[in-house]
């Protein structure tokens, strides 16, 4: 970019979306998606001391932490891995079709998108379900019956070490599903501005900031799954 | 000018990310049959180990860190991961020494 066209009328006429106190859509970009990422790092924190809660608390009760995972069902939280993962590369696809200017390909992406969070929600709500209907769910009314089957022995656990896995439980796949329901309603959103233009292959911030978004909540399950799920299932 | 703006932002051909989110499943498959194996105390390190590169592999190449032209987010995502593993594994040190009491 030559030094001319920094003047306010030509760059009006260059990029309308272009704000004054940038030198050029680059380095507006560079800016937003740091931004965006500073945020990101406040969110990893978050749920980091979630993170270090349950990994305090699984090492101090292992088997009632085992017993927990193993009532949980290894198919439904595959299934719902796999549904976030495809919609990153939906979402990564969607950047990638804004960038190009194709708003069909975009509006479709992005649709897509939130049809795969949607179909996480009602999956997790399913799986919510099961825990009323067994007592699992952390109060007064919690009851834990079952054993901790170490491939040897059925080891009874303490009820209320049980509980505290549950309550882990609930805690953080309860703040991932709520940062999904806000995705989705971020997505929605893009995909009515996007059907009505409002991205061009030279403006399309928000759309790579909702991606890098729906990435780190990506993330924060790719970690829940095997910690929640996964524990002690070889028998 | 699309090529070198492509080449600034990282992005890569529709072929390349249809590829890594292939990777990505297969490593779910992955840590799923190792779960059922059993690998001793070493059944959540391979957990941990396949999730840490399922997150590197989104972090890179998703979200674009890798051939961005900003820098500075580069050090930005390090430092928000280098600060939660203090937060770990300063908590691990003090927790998992306290058998002597």
């Amino acid at each position: 970019m030559h030094d001319s066209q920094l003047t306010t009328v030509e760059h009006e006429a260059h990029n309308p979306a272009l704000l004054h106190h940038f030198a050029d859509a680059q380095q507006q970009k560079n800016a937003a998606s740091l931004g965006m990422w500073l945020f990101l790092v406040t969110e990893i924190m978050f749920f980091g001391g979630m993170f270090c809660a349950y990994l305090m608390y699984r090492l101090a009760h292992f088997n009632a932490f085992a017993a927990g995972s193993q009532q949980l069902s290894i198919k439904l939280g595959a299934f719902n891995t796999a549904v976030l993962l495809v919609s990153s590369l939906t979402v990564v696809l969607a950047v990638k079709a804004a960038e190009a200017g194709d708003r069909k390909q975009l509006v479709t992406y992005l649709v897509l998108t939130v049809a795969l969070g949607l179909t996480f929600l009602v999956v997790k709500g399913f799986e919510y379900a099961e825990k009323f209907e067994r007592h699992h769910v952390p109060g007064p009314t919690f009851s834990f019956t079952d054993t901790f089957d170490d491939g040897v022995h059925k080891i009874p656990v303490n009820p209320n070490e049980a509980q505290l896995y549950f309550s882990l439980y609930f805690a953080m796949t309860g703040m991932h599903a709520l940062h999904m329901i806000i995705g989705c309603g971020l997505f929605t959103v893009l995909a009515v501005f996007a059907w009505r233009g409002h991205y061009s292959p030279s403006y399309f911030t928000p759309i790579e900031n909702a991606g890098l978004y729906w990435h780190l909540v990506d993330i924060i399950w790719i970690y829940l799954f095997p910690l929640l799920y996964l524990i002690s299932r070889h028998r | 000018m699309n090529m070198t703006e492509n080449a600034e932002h990282g992005t890569h051909s529709r072929r390349f990310y249809v590829a890594i989110g292939m990777t990505l499943l297969a490593l779910t498959a992955t840590t799923v049959f190792a779960a059922f194996v059993n690998l001793g105390p070493f059944n959540p390190v391979v957990a941990f180990l396949i999730a840490t590169i399922k997150a590197t592999l989104v972090v890179l190449f998703f979200m674009h860190v890798k051939g961005a032209s900003e820098k500075l987010t580069g050090a930005v995502v390090v430092s928000g991961f280098f600060f939660l593993a203090i937060l770990i594994s300063l908590s691990l040190a003090d927790y998992l020494t306290r058998s002597w009491r």
